[in-house]
């Protein structure tokens, strides 16, 4: 018998029930549907113990990683206190504004020194939040360090309520709100010797640079192929640094898309996930991570399962934007 | 006492291996893949674990009602026999490919044949 805690329940779990089943029989409202552990809708998550290992069947790695289970499927073995998936949204810490410049035509960097170590995997995202209270989800693009920095590549949107007072009121010495970090889309040392597909469009760079870093720190062992995005020349910034890095490791391969109508040499003709896909038919066995533009996102996801890549070995990170209010 | 439907196949680890093969054959049919345009992939994908679970003999909560609601816009997108006989010849040729045995192919299919007329809407 386990006692498990919900917000302000305490309710006991019997040996032979599981917890969804105890927490419908106490009348808690908490959404679930075949309670056979295959709609993913009573996804919970543990914030102080690993749960049982039958409970985290059939979810991805990074959210195992992360303590996320089904109650459907869960008999706890021990006490545990459990939150809904996106109950984690609060603001944790504060962050100083210690460097901002541009990437690009529309791209800044921002970086941000938190004052509470942040605890997170590089390609996840946070929330950050200006002072009237409005806030957006932004993905980390370096790992984490002993100077508590985070780094961002925010796209300023014209007439975009957040990123234009990042860009023009935002200074640095100001503080963030910051909320605890948040998403799967990350990079765990498992099959070292698997094929990791990165494909991004615009500021979708930020999540794969942090997770190609994470991977190459990690000492990744299989090939790594990055491909970066845009309509032209200037959005795709890093170009030189990843071209380099691209010089120095065997194993990482970097190629630069341009989908508008001039493709200066060194660059590769064509979107980004096209190139890729077409460049890479046989999927099976390889790690795929898509971040960036939606629809990108949702029609490369497709292709690339049909090209062989397991469901399970898709991660991706769509880019939606907030519609203006 | 003999082994269940679902132990025989192998049970939850045997869905697993079946269900991308399964949806790879199903999405790239041009026959049916219309009726997935615009569906959220990874919600369809645990649809169709859910689907494999119950033609397996596994546990599930599958009613006949569900398996109406669930089809009832694509039945009046002009869903039919011959797309309901499409999902299941793939389904027949995924266990194939697993190196199921025939006898077992065929409870399989019996199980996901008397589906039909909920699908269907009949």
């Amino acid at each position: 018998m386990s006692t498990i805690t919900f917000k302000t329940h305490q309710l006991t779990c019997h040996p032979d029930e599981t917890l969804l089943d105890a927490m419908l029989r106490k009348n808690i409202d908490v959404p679930y549907n075949c309670k056979s552990g295959s709609c993913h809708t009573c996804l919970m998550r543990s914030s102080d113990q690993t749960p049982p290992v039958k409970a985290q069947e059939g979810l991805k790695p990074t959210q195992k990683q992360q303590n996320y289970f089904l109650a459907c499927l869960c008999k706890p073995d021990q006490d545990m206190t459990i939150t809904l998936p996106d109950a984690a949204d609060k603001f944790i810490t504060y962050g100083k504004v210690i460097s901002k410049h541009p990437l690009s035509k529309d791209i800044i960097e921002l970086k941000l020194e938190c004052n509470n170590p942040l605890s997170f995997k590089a390609g996840q995202f946070v929330n950050l939040m200006k002072p009237d209270g409005v806030y957006r989800s932004y993905s980390i693009a370096n790992t984490p360090n002993k100077n508590n920095i985070i780094e961002f590549h925010i796209r300023i949107l014209p007439g975009g309520q957040f990123s234009e007072w990042i860009y023009n009121d935002l200074a640095i010495g100001d503080q963030i709100p910051i909320t605890d970090a948040k998403g799967n889309c990350f990079y765990i040392p498992e099959r070292q010797e698997q094929g990791l597909l990165l494909i991004g469009t615009g500021s979708g760079l930020a999540p794969l640079a942090g997770i190609l870093m994470d991977a190459l720190e990690q000492k990744h062992t299989g090939p790594i192929h990055l491909l970066h995005g845009s309509k032209n020349k200037e959005g795709l910034y890093r170009f030189n640094e990843m071209k380099s890095l691209a010089e120095q490791q065997q194993n990482f391969h970097y190629t630069a898309c341009i989908s508008g109508d001039t493709t200066p040499e060194t660059y590769t003709r064509g979107r980004a996930n096209e190139v890729a896909l077409k460049k890479i038919t046989d999927l099976k066995g390889w790690r795929v991570y898509l971040c960036g533009h939606p629809d990108m996102v949702e029609q490369t996801k497709k292709q690339a399962f049909l090209q062989g890549a397991a469901m399970q070995d898709i991660y991706a990170d769509a880019f939606f934007l907030t519609p203006r209010s | 006492m003999s082994d269940s439907l679902f132990d025989k196949l192998g049970g939850e680890a045997a869905v697993d291996a079946a269900v991308d093969i399964f949806y790879r054959k199903v999405l790239t049919d041009s026959t049916i893949n219309r009726f997935f345009d615009g569906v959220d992939m990874e919600k369809q994908a645990a649809k169709q674990k859910n689907f494999l679970t119950m033609a397996f003999g596994g546990p599930n909560n599958y009613t006949g009602e569900d398996m109406r609601k669930g089809h009832a816009h694509l039945v009046k997108q002009g869903l039919s026999d011959s797309h309901f006989d499409a999902v299941a010849g793939h389904l027949k040729s995924t266990l194939e490919e697993l190196n199921v045995a025939d006898n077992l192919i065929n409870e399989v299919l019996a199980i996901a044949e008397s589906t039909r007329e909920d699908v269907l809407g009949r």
